[in-house]
C-alpha cells in the first residue's frame, strides 16, 4: 500500500542544537499513528515538521525529506499555506478563537473560499460540527461564544474547525492532555471514527491512550525514532528493548 | 530587638505612605486650585461658556468654542493619520520583521517620543509647514479642492499642520502600546489560525481580533496625549480663535491658548477664563486617559503595555 | 470551481504581500522621519553653534547672545526638580510594590497613571496658581516644583517595576534570618533593584529637561545669569520657543542651534540608558 506520509532522513535543529536525528517513517492513508515517549524526546517537534509549522520559528531548520502524496513539503516553493489546509492540526490547549462557535468552524472555510453561498457555509459548518460529535450539544446556540464551551467541547470545537476546510490527515498534539477522564474518552472515540475518512498522527505522553486509539506506534526516545511498529507488536513483544522498559513503566 | 524592627517598620512604612499619598494629594489639589482660580468664569457665563464662540479678551467676551474645536478637529487630524500607521508598525514589528529587524526600528520609534515638544514646533515652522504650503497643500488643492476643508488661503501655518505634527508625535506612544497588546496576544491564537491555511495577514487579522479592546485603549490614549499636546501645537497652528471649515486655515487649541497667553494674562476675569479652559482640559484628559487604562487592562492586565497608561 | 479557487487563492496571496510590504512601510516611513528631524537639527545647529553661544547670554538681535544662562537655569531647575521629584517618587514607588497589593494601592497606581498623562502645561497653571500668585512673581523655585510634580509618578511607577522584578526568594531568604521588613526592603530589595530606579531616573529626568509648557509662567525667561531660584529664571526650551518664534532668521538660527544641544542630551541620556538595560537582558 501507499504512504500517504513518508519520512527519509530527517534531521531538526533549534539554532546549533540538533533536535531530531536521522528520522525515516512511512505513515499508510487511513490509519492512526501514535508517536510516544519521554516529555523532550521530540515528539511533538517532529509532529510540526508534517505540516512546517516550525517555519515559525526563525532559529528552525530541517533537512531530509517529508512526501505526503509523493510531493516534498521542504521543496523550494512549496505553498505552505496550501499544505496547511490539506494537514491539519489540533493543539494540546484548545485554542478557540475569541468568537461564535458558528465562526469559528466558518472561519478556515471562508479564508480559503470554500464555499458557495450562505446556505453551503451553514451545511459545512453542521457537516463538521456532526463529524466532530458536538453537533447535538451546540446547535441551539451556534451564535454564543466559543468560551462558553467546556475543556473537552473546546477541544472538540477545534477538531471541529479543523475538519471543516477539508483536511486529507489530521496532526494532534497531545489532545486529551488537559481534559478529565470523561472529555478524553469522547476525544479517543472520536479519533477512531475520523481514521475511515482522514489520515491520523497523534502526539501523547499516555501509552494506554496510544494503545486504544492507534494501529501503529512509534516510540521516540531523545530525538530518535527507537522503534515504529503495528501498535499490537509494540505493547505485546517490542523489537527493543528500551521500548519494552519504557512501555512497562521501568523509567520516566 | 523584636520591638526596634517593628517600630522600624512602622516609621518606614509610613514614610512610604505618605509619598504614595502625594500623587493623590497633588490630583486633588490640582483639582481644587483650578476650580478655585476658575470660579469668576464659571459664575458669570455658567455653562454657556463651553458653547460661546466670542473670544476677545479687551471687551471682556470669553467662549471656549472655537479652542474646543481646534482641539478636536485637530486631534481627529492627528487619530486618523497616526492610529493606521502605528497599527502597521507595530504589526511590522511584532508580526512580520524577524528580532534583529524589529529591535533597532522600535528603538529609533521610542526615540520619536523622547524628542521635546518644542523641538518638534521648531520643525513645525522651519520644515513641515513650508512643505505643506509648497508641496502637499496644492497637490491637496488640486484633487480634493472641491471640498471645504481644502479650500481657502495656504499659509503653512494651520489645522493641517497641527494634526499632522501631533501624528508625528503620538504615533510612538500608540505604537508601543499596539506592540504590547499584540504581544500578549497567545501564540496558540497565531497557530490555530496558520494551521487552518491562513495566509500570514489573515493569521494577523486574528491576532488584531483578540487584540481589538486593547487596540482601542491605544487609541484612547493617544487621543489623550493628543488633546493635551501643547507646544507644537501652539508653534503651527496659527494661534486665531476662530472656527473655520478650512483646514488651511489658522486655529486654536485649549492647550496652546494657555501657553500663548497664561503670562499675559493679569486680569482677573481673563485668567479665569484661561483657568477654567485648563480645567476642562484636565478633566478630559483625567477621563480619557481611565478609560485608555480600562480598556488596555481588560486585555493585558499582567503584560507592560499597562505601564504605558 | 478549480479556476475561482485558483483566483481566490491568487488573491489572497497579493492581499498578503500587500499588507506585508504596507506595514514595512509604516516602520520604515516613521524611521525616515525620525532621521529627518535629527539630520535637519544636526545640519542647522552645527552652523550656528560655538563656545561663545554657549557661554553667552541673549542679546538684542544683531549683537550675538548665547544660551549660557538658559542653560545654567535648565540645569538648576532639573537638579531641584530631581531633589524633590526623586526621592518622592521612588518613596511612592517602593510603596506600591512592597505594601500597594490592596485598595489604597491600585487607588495610587491608578491615580498616578493619569497624573502621567495630564498634559504638562496644566501642572504650569497648578503651580501658578500655588505658589506664583502668592509669591508675587515667577522663579526658578516654581519652574523646578512643577517639573518635580511630573517626576513624580514616572518615577514612581518605574521604580514599583523595577522592585517587583526582584526575585522574591531574596526576599524571602533575608525575612527568614529574622530582619525586620524595613531592613530587607532597604537594604537587600533596593540595592537589588538600584540600577533600574537609577536608569528610570535618568529617563525621567531627560523628560523634564525637554519641558517646556509647565515653565512658560512658572519660571518664566530672564535675560541674564541667575543663581537664585526666588528669581525668574531663564531654560533651554523656553529659549528655543521664543527664539523660534520670533522674526529674524538669526534668532532663528540660535534655535537650531540650542535645539542641537537639547536634543543631543536627551538622545544621549536615552542612548546610554538602552545600552545600559540591553546588557542586562
Amino acid at each position: 500500500m501507499e504512504s500517504k506520509i513518508s519520512i527519509t532522513n530527517l534531521d531538526f535543529y533549534y539554532g546549533k542544537e540538533q533536535a531530531l536525528f536521522d528520522i525515516t517513517l512511512e505513515i499508510p492513508p487511513r490509519e492512526v499513528v501514535a508517536f510516544i515517549g519521554p516529555s523532550g524526546c521530540g515528539k511533538s517537534t517532529f509532529l510540526r515538521t508534517l505540516n512546517r509549522m516550525n517555519d515559525t520559528i526563525p532559529i528552525a531548520r530541517v533537512t531530509g525529506t517529508v512526501l505526503i502524496d509523493g510531493e516534498n513539503i521542504y521543496r523550494p516553493g512549496m505553498d505552505v499555506v496550501a499544505l496547511r489546509r490539506k494537514v491539519g492540526m489540533v493543539f494540546q490547549k484548545s485554542n478557540p478563537f475569541p468568537k461564535s462557535i458558528f465562526e469559528n468552524v466558518a472561519y478556515g472555510i471562508r479564508i480559503n473560499g470554500l464555499h458557495s453561498g450562505k446556505s453551503d457555509l451553514d451545511a459545512r459548518v453542521e457537516k463538521a460540527l456532526r463529524d466532530a460529535a458536538l453537533w447535538d450539544e451546540v446547535k441551539d446556540r451556534l451564535s454564543t461564544s466559543a468560551f462558553g464551551l467546556s475543556g473537552g467541547q473546546q477541544q472538540r470545537l477545534c477538531i471541529a474547525r479543523a475538519l471543516a476546510v477539508q483536511p486529507d490527515v489530521i496532526l494532534m498534539d497531545e489532545p486529551a492532555s488537559a481534559l478529565d477522564p470523561i472529555a478524553t474518552q469522547k476525544i479517543e472515540e472520536l479519533v477512531v471514527g475520523l481514521k475511515q475518512d482522514y489520515t491520523i498522527v497523534i502526539v501523547t505522553h499516555n501509552m494506554q491512550q496510544a494503545a486504544r486509539v492507534s494501529d501503529r506506534t512509534a516510540f521516540f526516545m531523545l530525538g530518535k525514532l527507537v522503534e515504529y511498529n503495528p501498535t499490537q507488536k509494540m505493547f505485546t513483544n517490542p523489537d527493543e528493548k528500551l521500548t519494552e522498559d519504557y512501555i512497562t513503566g521501568r523509567f520516566g | 530587638m523584636a520591638q526596634i524592627g517593628a517600630l522600624g517598620d512602622k516609621i518606614y512604612r509610613s514614610v512610604l505612605l505618605i509619598a504614595a499619598s502625594s500623587i493623590l494629594l497633588i490630583v486633588f489639589a490640582i483639582f481644587y486650585m483650578m476650580i478655585q482660580n476658575s470660579m469668576p468664569t464659571i459664575q458669570r457665563f455658567g455653562i454657556g461658556f463651553l458653547f460661546a464662540s466670542e473670544w476677545n479678551p479687551s471687551q471682556q467676551m470669553y467662549g471656549a468654542l472655537p479652542f474646543i474645536y481646534g482641539t478636536v478637529v485637530s486631534s481627529l487630524i492627528a487619530i486618523l493619520i497616526a492610529v493606521p500607521v502605528s497599527l502597521g508598525i507595530a504589526i511590522f514589528l511584532v508580526e512580520q520583521a524577524p528580532a534583529k529587524v524589529a529591535r533597532p526600528i522600535a528603538f529609533m520609534v521610542e526615540l520619536l517620543a523622547a524628542i521635546p515638544s518644542v523641538v518638534y514646533g521648531l520643525w513645525g515652522i522651519f520644515v513641515l509647514a513650508p512643505f505643506i504650503r509648497n508641496h502637499l497643500g496644492p497637490v491637496l488643492q488640486d484633487y480634493l479642492g472641491f471640498l471645504p476643508l481644502f479650500q481657502g488661503r495656504l499659509t503653512g501655518i494651520g489645522m493641517l499642520t497641527g494634526g499632522i505634527i501631533l501624528a508625528i508625535m503620538i504615533t510612538p506612544i500608540i505604537t508601543a502600546v499596539v506592540r504590547d497588546v499584540l504581544d500578549a496576544v497567545p501564540t496558540t491564537q497565531r497557530e490555530a489560525a496558520l494551521a487552518l491555511g491562513a495566509t500570514k495577514w489573515e493569521t494577523t487579522m486574528v491576532v488584531l481580533g483578540n487584540a481589538a479592546s486593547g487596540i482601542a485603549g491605544a487609541v484612547v490614549l493617544g487621543l489623550g496625549r493628543a488633546v493635551g499636546e501643547t507646544m507644537a501645537v501652539t508653534m503651527v497652528i496659527g494661534n486665531s480663535p476662530q472656527i473655520s471649515a478650512s483646514l488651511f486655515e489658522p486655529a486654536y487649541t485649549i492647550a496652546s491658548v494657555l501657553a500663548a497667553n497664561f503670562a499675559d494674562a493679569t486680569e482677573e476675569l481673563y485668567l479665569s477664563a484661561l483657568i477654567e479652559m485648563g480645567l476642562v482640559l484636565f478633566l478630559v484628559t483625567l477621563v480619557i486617559n481611565a478609560l485608555a487604562k480600562l480598556l488596555i487592562m481588560s486585555v493585558a492586565n499582567k503584560t507592560n503595555a499597562a505601564k504605558h497608561v | 470551481m478549480e479556476r475561482t479557487m485558483s483566483t481566490h487563492n491568487t488573491r489572497r496571496r497579493v492581499v498578503n504581500a500587500f499588507m506585508t510590504a504596507l506595514t514595512a512601510a509604516c516602520a520604515i516611513s516613521v524611521t525616515l522621519i525620525l532621521l529627518i528631524i535629527l539630520a535637519y537639527i544636526a545640519y542647522q545647529g552645527v552652523t550656528s553653534i560655538s563656545i561663545e553661544f554657549l557661554i553667552d547670554t541673549p542679546k538684542p538681535v544683531g549683537e550675538g547672545g548665547g544660551i549660557g544662562n538658559a542653560i545654567v537655569g535648565s540645569a538648576m531647575m532639573t537638579l531641584l526638580a530631581a531633589l524633590i521629584g526623586l526621592p518622592i517618587g521612588i518613596a511612592a514607588g517602593v510603596y506600591l510594590a512592597e505594601f500597594g497589593k490592596n485598595w489604597y494601592g491600585n487607588i495610587v497606581r491608578f491615580v498616578a497613571d493619569t497624573l502621567i498623562g495630564v498634559p504638562s502645561i496644566i501642572i504650569g497653571i497648578f503651580i501658578y496658581t500655588l505658589i506664583v500668585i502668592p509669591m508675587g512673581r515667577q522663579s526658578g523655585l516654581a519652574g523646578g516644583i512643577a517639573l518635580a510634580i511630573i517626576m513624580i509618578p514616572i518615577v514612581a511607577r518605574t521604580t514599583e517595576e523595577m522592585i517587583l522584578l526582584v526575585p522574591n526568594s531574596m526576599r524571602e531568604g533575608a525575612l527568614a534570618l529574622g530582619a525586620p521588613q524595613w531592613r530587607v526592603s532597604w537594604n537587600i530589595v533596593l540595592p537589588a533593584a538600584a540600577s533600574g530606579i537609577a536608569t528610570g531616573a535618568m529617563l525621567a529626568i531627560a523628560r523634564i529637561t525637554g519641558e517646556t509648557a509647565p515653565l512658560l509662567f512658572t519660571a518664566l525667561n530672564s535675560r541674564f545669569y541667575n543663581f537664585f531660584y526666588d528669581q525668574p529664571m531663564s531654560s533651554l526650551t523656553v529659549q528655543i520657543y521664543n527664539y523660534a518664534t520670533g522674526p529674524f532668521a538669526v534668532e532663528h538660527a540660535m534655535a537650531w542651534a540650542a535645539t542641537l544641544l537639547l536634543v543631543g542630551l536627551i538622545l544621549v541620556i536615552n542612548i546610554i540608558v538602552r545600552f545600559l538595560t540591553r546588557k542586562k537582558h
